[in-house]
């Protein structure tokens, strides 16, 4: 008998099975640990350190202001899919960058951030029962908005020998006839890494050789250091199956005005957006307004934060292979994903004593999935300053508890 | 060469090892980098940035000196400007467009001994038509800098 959420003098939880099902976070916990401890360098954040752009935070602040006499005022709900304006926006972006076309009128979906997207995505789309395939080691949120939607999370593991890369035989070989879709997250949150165009060709052949749905994270799409970004969108006929989802959080800075999108096919969108009336109504306003400006002047900005990744992102994974953790170089997002095999210790393991012992915070690879064992995530959105001080204290950590084969 | 510019700029502490591992260069390219942009006068120093306005009984008095002047056949105000560039006591010196020709920074003890310098030397100098004099009140911004303490941005030690 499970005693989950039940208070004295309950025998049976009061907590539905399918919430249940959920695993606790595993991150969750060590962060309780974390709060306990002082001078702590913290890799283990999943955010730019960067603040918003002021020309942003300007526009917002106007956006509250406005409502002189010939003014209006703009503190309302907006439309369901989000303010016209906003659409257009995110239409013109793609449209420049990825030569990809979105009708705003239908196919666009403004959100409360990437992970709204995701969950509406879900519900829109699956059944009871149908399986959805998840690359790992995963972002965290990816097999929890399948199974509260009913849908059954199949986990296709990624190897290091691939840089992390997703390859077509991995997930052909876990395909059913009750797989519906397949989720992309690239550049990777934890690993970093990118996909190549010809794995990009892969999946997209194997999609439409089992006619399945793609939902593809992009919200790192600005942050890939070596190349270009290619949309999943942009391959020959995946613009039809794909659901596209952006967002401002990761490349403007802009993680706590909870404000994304979802592009795809005007029916997947329209049943997004069903869901979405019911359980948001619409984005913050404020915050698409903010959007608005982040997409007209922001690009000098984010080329500017770019930069400032680029040099820690080498920075950490040369100190990283220099110390005996062995690290591959990830071209996108903002973290890197060292091997911690040199000491022989689990994931947890390992970043428990690296906090306990140099206060040094990571995140265990475990928390994102099995196929992350021996591995740990670290971020490299702080300050140079901080990274080279954390590294020292890692390669000091990996030194003492190096295992001599 | 730009990138180790750029990063040397950003924090002149930084060591050439540093300098290689954030820029996937190697210890040697960056060495020879730093030695051609110093024997170039590319890089003409490093310096810490003070604010000595949060220094007891450090107090200097800087001020924007706006000159006019009359342009040479040939140097234009080349010459003048080097003149002035000369002096101990201005730190800035710059050809502008508008209402004065070269904007210059003095720095002294006193407002008084700001005003004896613009007064004696400056305006006694050869091709110098007239001045104005804007005494500096109080920094906002330096070099980039905002002078004023903000408070950290508030970010979860450890986020998804």
């Amino acid at each position: 008998m499970t005693t989950n959420g039940s208070g004295p003098g309950h025998s049976r939880s009061r907590v539905s099975q399918r919430v249940q099902q959920i695993p606790a976070s595993g991150i969750r916990k060590f962060f309780d640990l974390l709060a306990s401890m002082n001078g702590v360098i913290s890799l283990g954040v999943g955010e730019p350190d960067f603040v918003t752009p002021w020309a942003i935070r300007d526009a917002a602040i106007h956006t509250i202001q406005r409502g002189l006499p010939e003014e209006e005022v703009l503190t309302h709900y907006t439309s369901n899919y989000g303010l016209m304006e906003l659409r257009r926006a995110i239409a013109r972006h793609l449209e420049k960058l990825y030569r990809v076309s979105y009708d705003p009128t239908q196919e666009i979906l403004v959100t409360v951030g990437v992970s709204e997207a995701m969950d509406l995505a879900m519900r829109a789309l699956l059944d009871p029962g149908d399986e959805v395939l998840v690359p790992e080691p995963t972002y965290v949120a990816y097999n929890p908005c399948v199974i509260l939607a009913g849908g059954k999370p199949v986990g296709v593991p990624t190897y290091v020998e691939h840089d992390f890369r997703l390859q077509a035989a991995d997930i052909e070989r876990r395909i059913t006839p009750k797989t519906k879709a397949l989720v992309l997250g690239y550049p990777n949150n934890p690993t970093g890494a990118v996909l190549s165009s010809e794995d990009m060709q892969g999946i997209a052949d194997v999609a439409h050789r089992h006619d399945l749905i793609v939902i593809s994270d992009e919200i790192y799409d600005q942050l890939v250091y070596d190349g270009e970004h290619t949309c999943f969108t942009s391959l020959t006929g995946m613009r039809e199956r794909t659901v596209l989802l952006g967002g401002f959080s990761k490349a403007y800075a802009m993680t706590g005005w909870r404000i994304g999108y979802a592009t795809g096919p005007a029916q997947i969108i329209e049943a997004m957006m069903k869901v979405h009336q019911y359980v948001a109504m619409c984005a913050p306003t404020i915050s698409q307004y903010a959007a608005i400006e982040a997409l007209t002047s922001g690009d000098g900005e984010v080329q500017r934060m770019r930069e400032q990744y680029n040099y820690r992102r080498q920075y950490m994974v040369a100190s990283f292979n220099q110390m005996g953790l062995d690290c591959f170089e990830p071209k996108g997002a903002f973290y890197t994903f060292p091997s911690i095999r040199a000491t022989g210790m689990t994931s947890e393991d390992f970043a428990e004593c690296l906090l306990r012992e140099e206060q040094v915070a990571v995140v265990p690879g475990s928390a994102f999935g099995a196929s992350g064992e021996g591995f740990v995530r670290a971020c490299y959105a702080a300050s140079l300053d901080q990274i080279k001080d954390a590294m020292e204290r890692m390669a000091r950590f990996t030194a003492k508890h190096r295992v001599t084969e | 060469m730009k990138d180790v510019l750029k990063l040397l700029e950003q924090d002149a502490r930084l060591t050439p090892d540093d300098i290689a591992k954030a820029t996937g260069r190697t210890l040697a390219e960056v060495q020879a980098i730093i030695k051609k942009a110093t024997d170039d006068r590319v890089l003409l120093g490093y310096h810490a940035h003070v604010n000595w306005e949060r220094v007891e009984g450090e107090h200097e008095v800087w001020a924007i000196i706006g000159v006019r002047g009359t342009p040479k056949r040939e140097v234009g105000f080349d010459e003048l400007a080097a003149q002035i560039a000369a002096f101990p006591e201005t730190r800035m010196v710059y050809l502008v467009t508008g209402d004065f020709d070269l904007a210059v920074m003095v720095v002294g003890k006193s407002m008084q001994e700001v005003s004896d310098f613009v007064s004696r030397r400056l305006y006694s100098l050869d091709g110098v038509r007239g001045t104005n004099s804007y005494f500096i009140m109080r920094r906002y911004k330096d070099q980039g800098t905002t002078l004023k303490i903000d408070p950290p941005a508030q970010r979860l030690a450890v986020t998804p």
